[in-house]
Order: C-alpha cells, then sequence, then structure tokens
C-alpha cells in the first residue's frame, strides 16, 4: 500500500543517519553520530523521553570502575547463568564504553546521589529523569525528532543496501519519507503488548523491518523472561522480591520460590494463585526502597495494600526480548547487522555477546543500551560519510511487505485482533514459553506459521489500521524466529528451559542464527565473531 | 488505566496527547482531551509525570477499568501523588538525588 505512494509523503526528510526508536539506545546513537557531525533524524512510535521500557522502569547500571578485581567479578558474575555464550571482549568494552557515557550523564547534570561515604553513586537511574534529559541532550545536539511517528518499513536501494524508512505520523494520518545514508535500528524489543511497564510499544518491528532488508536474528531462543508483578499491576520491577516471601492463598510457604527461582511461581500459578510479602525487608530499609524506586510502591499505595505487612497476589508477566537476550545479528564491533547500511542497538540488537543466554533482572540491559547505541551512532556517521554524495543519486524502494501490502483482489480484510490474541495464545503461557517441549513448541509453530500466511493472504483497509497491522506481523515473526530457535536448542541453557533436554549440552554451545519471513531458518554458529573493523569509540 | 481527566483542572494544554506512548488521548478543541483509547493505556503513569497541573488520575489495575472520584482522589493525596515522589513539577526538586540503590544493594549479598 505504502509502496505505491511512494510520491505521497506529506514529510519527505534527508538525512545521514536515520535512527529509528528513541529509548536509550537510540537517544544515545543519535547523540553520537550527531556528535560527530552527521545530520540526524530519530523517529519515534511513541515520543521520545516518555516511550519505551527505560523512561517508564528506570534501570540499573552495569557502571563498574574500571578497578581489574571489580572488572574481573563483573565480568565473572553472569557467565554461568548465561550459559557460557558471552564474549569477555565485548564485556571489557562494554564496561568501559559504559562507564564513560554514565559519567558524562553526571557532567550533562543528571542528579546521581552520594553514598554513605560522601562518593557519587552511578549505578542506579530514575527512567523519566534520565530519558527527560536525554532527549534535551539530543535536541541540543542538533537532532530532529519526530515523535508520534513509527516506522513501518525499511527503503534499500538497487545494491541492497539500507536508505532509509518511511512511516506515519499516528496522529495527523501524515506519511513521512526519511532517506539516510545509513540507518540504526533501536526499537527495542518485543514483549507482544503484554502490559509490562513500559513496554506496549516494544512489538518487534524493528526485527521485523530489519529482516525484510534481509537481516539475520540472533539467540531468539533466549526470549522467554518474565517479570513479577502484583496480579492486578502493570509494575514488573522485581528487586524488591529478593526481600519476599511466596505463598500459597491458605498462606503456607511455597518451597523453594523466590525471585531468582521464578520457575517455581510459574508452576504454581499453573495451578493456583501465588501470594507475595515483601517480609525480608528490614523495618529500617523501608524508606530508602520507597527512595530507590518510587514507582515500584505506586500500585501497592493506590490500591491500599502495604506490601511489608500485608499478602498481595503475583503474576509473571512476558517481558519476552525486553529482558531476554535475542535481537539482530551483530556482525561485528561497529553494532553492524548484516546487511550493508543498518546498524543495531539496544534491545533490538542480540545482547548475547555480553550475557549469553540470560540477563533477566538488570544492569547489563542499560549497559548495553548505553554503548550499542553509543558505537552504532559513531559508526553509523562514519559509514555515511564514507558514502559522500552517493545517497542523492540512488533508487529507493520500500522493502516492507506483510502488514503493508493488500493481497489479492480477492483477500480477505485483516481481523488484526484476532491476529494479535491469536499469537499471545502462544506466547504467553507458561506451558508454553517458559517450559518449553518439542511436542509443544512444534504446536505452537504450526499455529503461528498459519497465522503469518493469514496476515499474508489480508487486506489492510485503512491507513489508520497499518500500524496495529504491522505490529501484528512483527509479533507473529518474533515468535517464529523464537520458536524455530528454541526447537533448534536441544538442551537447557541460560534462560531457555527445554523439558525434554533438561541438561546443558556441552556440545551446543553456539549460537543459533534465524531469520526469513514465508520460511523461517535457524543455523549454529560458533561462538566467536567477526574480528574488528576499525577501533571505533575507545571512550566519549 | 488512565481513569481521569479532571475538567476542572485541566488547562488544555495537550502535553498528555502529545507524550502519551501509547496514544490514549485525543485532543478536542477548546475542552480538555479525551481518553479515547483506553484500552490501549500500558498504565506507565507517563501522563501524570507529565500534566502540570496533576489533572490526570491512573489506576493501578492494568487490565480492567475502575470507576474512581475525584474528589476522593484529592482528599487521600492520591492526585498528583507520583509526580510528588519523584519531585517533578513547580518549585520540587527530583528525588533522583536522594537514590537510595546503594544502601538496598548492599543488603543483597
Ligand atoms: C520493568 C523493567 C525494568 C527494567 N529494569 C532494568 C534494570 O534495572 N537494569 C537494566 O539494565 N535493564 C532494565 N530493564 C531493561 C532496560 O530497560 C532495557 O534493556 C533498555 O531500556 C533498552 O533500551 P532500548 O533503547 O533498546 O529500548 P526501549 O527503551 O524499549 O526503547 C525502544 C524505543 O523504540 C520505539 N519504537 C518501537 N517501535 C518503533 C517503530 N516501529 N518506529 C519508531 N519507534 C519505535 C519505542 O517507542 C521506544 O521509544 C528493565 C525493563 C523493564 C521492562
Ligand atoms: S497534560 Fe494535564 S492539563 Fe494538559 S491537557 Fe493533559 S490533562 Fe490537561
Ligand atoms: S498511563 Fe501511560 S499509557 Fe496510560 S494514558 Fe498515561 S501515559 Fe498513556
Amino acid at each position: 500500500m505504502l509502496k505505491t505512494l511512494t510520491t505521497d509523503f506529506e514529510l519527505d526528510l534527508e538525512a545521514d543517519v536515520l535512527v529509528i526508536g528513541g529509548g536509550p539506545a537510540g537517544t544515545w546513537a543519535a547523540w553520537s553520530a550527531a556528535s560527530s557531525g552527521a545530520r540526524v533524524v530519530l523517529v519515534d512510535k511513541g515520543y521520545c523521553g516518555t516511550t519505551g521500557c527505560a523512561a517508564a522502569s528506570g534501570n540499573g547500571v552495569w557502571y563498574v570502575p574500571p578497578d581489574p578485581e571489580a572488572r574481573e567479578t563483573a565480568k565473572a558474575s553472569r557467565e554461568s547463568l548465561g550459559g557460557f555464550l558471552s564474549d569477555r571482549s565485548w564485556m571489557d568494552r562494554v564496561l568501559d564504553q559504559t562507564y564513560a557515557n554514565v559519567n558524562q550523564l553526571a557532567e550533562w547534570g543528571y542528579p546521581f546521589p552520594t553514598d554513605d561515604e560522601g562518593k557519587p553513586y552511578r549505578r542506579s537511574l530514575q527512567g523519566p529523569e534520565y530519558m527527560r534529559l536525554m532527549r534535551r541532550q539530543i535536541q541540543r545536539a542538533g537532532v530532529k525528532i519526530l515523535d508520534n511517528s513509527p516506522a513501518l518499513e525499511l527503503l534499500v536501494d538497487n545494491d541492497g543496501a539500507v536508505a532509509g524508512a518511511t512511516g506515519v505520523n499516528r496522529q495527523t494520518g501524515e506519511k513521512w519519507i526519511v532517506r539516510s545514508q545509513s540507518t540504526i535500528i533501536a526499537t527495542g524489543g518485543c514483549a507482544f503488548l503484554s502490559k509490562a511497564l513500559g513496554c506496549n510499544v516494544l512489538t518487534g518491528d524493528g526485527y521485523l523491518m530489519a529482516a525484510e532488508a534481509g537481516a539475520e536474528m540472533s539467540g531468539m531462543e533466549f526470549s522467554n523472561a518474565y517479570g513479577i508483578s502484583p496480579a492486578f499491576s502493570s509494575v514488573t520491577k522485581t528487586l524488591f522480591y529478593n526481600w519476599a516471601t511466596f505463598t500459597y492463598e491458605d498462606g503456607t510457604v511455597i518451597p523453594g520460590a523466590s525471585s531468582h527461582r521464578r520457575s517455581i511461581i510459574a508452576e504454581t500459578l499453573l495451578q493456583q494463585p501465588v501470594y507475595a510479602i515483601i517480609d525480608k525487608a528490614a523495618e529500617s530499609m523501608r524508606p530508602s526502597m520507597r527512595l530507590a524506586q518510587p514507582n515500584f510502591f505506586l500500585p501497592f499505595d493506590r490500591a491500599g495494600i502495604d506490601p511489608f505487612t500485608q499478602r498481595f497476589p503475583v503474576t509473571l508477566r512476558l517481558e519476552g526480548t525486553v529482558r531476554g537476550t535475542g535481537g539482530i545479528r551483530i556482525v561485528d564491533e561497529s553494532c553492524a547487522s548484516s546487511v550493508r547500511g543498518l546498524y543495531a542497538a539496544g534491545d533490538a540488537a542480540t545482547r548475547e555477546l555480553i550475557c549469553g543466554g540470560f540477563t533477566g533482572g538488570g544492569s547489563h540491559n542499560a549497559a548495553w543500551a548505553i554503548s550499542s547505541g553509543y558505537w552504532s551512532g559513531k559508526s553509523a556517521a562514519e559509514y555515511s560519510r564514507s558514502l559522500g554524495e552517493y545517497k542523492t543519486q540512488r533508487l529507493v524502494l520500500g522493502v516492507g511487505e506483510v502488514g503493508l501490502q493488500s493481497g489479492s483482489d480477492r483477500s480477505q480484510p485483516l481481523a488484526t485482533d484476532e491476529v494479535i490474541q491469536a499469537v499471545q495464545a502462544e506466547v504467553f503461557p507458561y506451558e508454553k514459553n517458559y517450559f518449553r517441549t518439542e511436542q509443544g513448541l512444534t504446536e505452537s509453530l504450526g499455529k503461528l506459521n498459519h497465522l503469518w500466511q493469514e496476515l499474508r493472504s489480508s487486506q489492510v483497509t485503512s491507513d489508520k489500521e497499518l500500524i496495529r497491522a504491522r505490529e501484528a506481523a512483527a509479533m507473529v515473526a518474533t515468535a517464529r524466529w523464537m520458536y524455530s530457535s528454541a526447537i533448534e536448542r536441544k538442551e537447557t541453557r541460560g534462560m531457555h528451559k527445554h523439558q525434554d533436554y533438561p541438561e546443558l549440552d556441552a556440545n551446543q554451545q553456539h549460537h543459533l542464527i534465524s531469520g526469513g519471513l514465508d520460511q523461517v531458518w535457524v543455523k549454529s554458529q560458533p561462538l566467536s565473531i567477526e574480528k574488528p573493523l576499525s577501533k571505533i569509540g575507545a571512550a566519549v | 488505566m488512565i481513569e481521569l481527566v479532571s475538567e476542572s483542572r485541566c488547562i488544555k494544554c495537550n502535553i498528555c496527547v502529545n507524550i502519551c506512548p501509547t496514544n490514549v488521548f485525543d485532543r478536542v478543541a477548546d475542552a480538555p482531551p479525551t481518553i479515547a483509547r483506553q484500552s490501549d493505556c500500558q498504565t506507565c503513569y507517563m501522563c501524570e509525570l507529565y500534566c502540570p497541573v496533576d489533572a490526570l488520575y491512573v489506576a493501578p489495575e492494568s487490565d480492567v477499568t475502575a470507576s474512581v472520584n475525584e474528589a476522593e482522589l484529592v482528599e487521600v493525596g492520591l492526585l498528583g501523588s507520583y509526580r510528588e515522589n519523584i519531585g517533578w513539577g513547580h518549585k520540587r526538586t527530583s528525588t533522583a538525588k536522594a537514590d537510595q540503590t546503594f544502601q538496598i544493594l548492599k543488603q543483597m549479598k
């Protein structure tokens, strides 16, 4: 549909670098590209500054001073949890870059607290404050921001290099096109509209757009993160459940259940409700907890519950690849994807390089968003410069299909809401996604493949529906890469729990690369990635 | 989910329309915005933070609607409570400076 309207864009812009997504990864990318002299446009589905999961939630950051011992501990701490798929040289780079950039935040005026000894404490960022500051900084750097402007498809030139994107303003209906030398996907992960805190803008759009241009995914089997929240609420902040007791309805303690052993909570939830109470937090800690994470307490205060003294029902909400680790495959230290002109950062890019198959709770994710954002911005700007004036001569074409184009004349109108419910029915249930089995995965994939065909042969009847239709397509595509990869990983590693293969298998210590649209494929790849193209971005 | 746009408080600045991540509000000429797509609300509370006059209330229930009464919310101090907690708003200082995460993490060992 859009494709046939290429002359019909109300807003037609040119840029050296286009950044799609304005969370931490996108804003760091935009800032570093603009700081290296590029003309940058950043588009966001929502409002850059409030949207995405960091703005709503806040982040603990993997901020470790360059002290060899502290760095060693930091690197060693997650290696086994992640199933030994991470790479120490990437960890070193991320630790260095994050340290430099978080210090930069302090220079920009982020109000970091001081600790007991009066030293600045920089391991925690309050979301609204952090992202308001990032918006201000990129505006200062000259980045042009288009809010409320989801990207719908990428543009590709004759040689297959990515050359920008098109989209629509969801409030005015105006269509936009940005022709750019290089493009960065920073659209976050995919949480399948589960209403986990801040996650409903994260529907995997960037994965779909990238795949349509030919990019590959990596680690999509590590995509089943579930966050604990009060059953009635969206607030999937999990840190304080370290001090929780989990009980059955009658108040007896559930053996073994803890925030680190969520599988026991999930198993119990399959049979009956689970309750929690934050009763292990000493009285003296409680005021500190309120000051550390004010939004953790919001739902309780509003529902009239004192979580320290009253039990409340909890649930596990799917956070998918947001706190999982899979995403677009990164081919070198510049954060390039496997397609020319296309870079990926933050949750949209695979995080296996530093976390292996497990991230779950905090700090690595925020650090990855900061550093991969920073590197992708720098390298995209460099790549754009290397193209010179080439861009103005090239012909470009939109490469989006599903949910954008009408099928044949006989195609059905697309039942978007039903498609979304159907994909949720395959990815939300713990018995399907948390506790995976060969049979369950195969059945789900059958249904998901069928949904894809349905999307393929349906027609989007109005421009208003475009955005939701593309989100639906992106979620179905994401789920297919997830489960196709999960079937291939015949073992239990990282967050991938395979009931038929409950042990870790030393012969499967590799990455699983996936891709494809009508035909999804998966192949394994040995651990070490290609060597650096150039040394980019040692420090800010 | 978002449950209230206070008619009496709203100054029709349309900031909430602009900043809601999931495009829940519609602007209306010479009137407060309407909650046009309530079921899209992701219960993120961001609109409350950005509303300059505490005219919005997001109920904690994320999957079902709740009925709220403005006068009661004011009385129990819930209207604008998130902004107050994090020190956003005129003449307030951000509580980010008072973040006590370091105290919490010390207890984690
Ligand atoms: C409740 C919660 C708590 C967390 N706590 C921690 C923590 O303590 N420590 C930690 O390290 N990590 C934490 N995380 C994870 C961390 O927040 C993310 O890893 C990080 O925010 C990722 O940044 P990002 O920029 O890649 O994605 P996001 O912040 O999600 O931003 C993605 C952006 O892309 C935009 N977008 C999406 N689709 C499109 C499109 N089609 N067109 C244009 N724009 C689009 C979205 O609107 C959004 O602005 C937490 C996550 C959650 C949900
Ligand atoms: S932000 Fe507040 S004052 Fe402004 S329009 Fe919305 S409700 Fe009204
Ligand atoms: S709570 Fe969040 S999603 Fe809901 S209306 Fe407010 S800003 Fe929008």
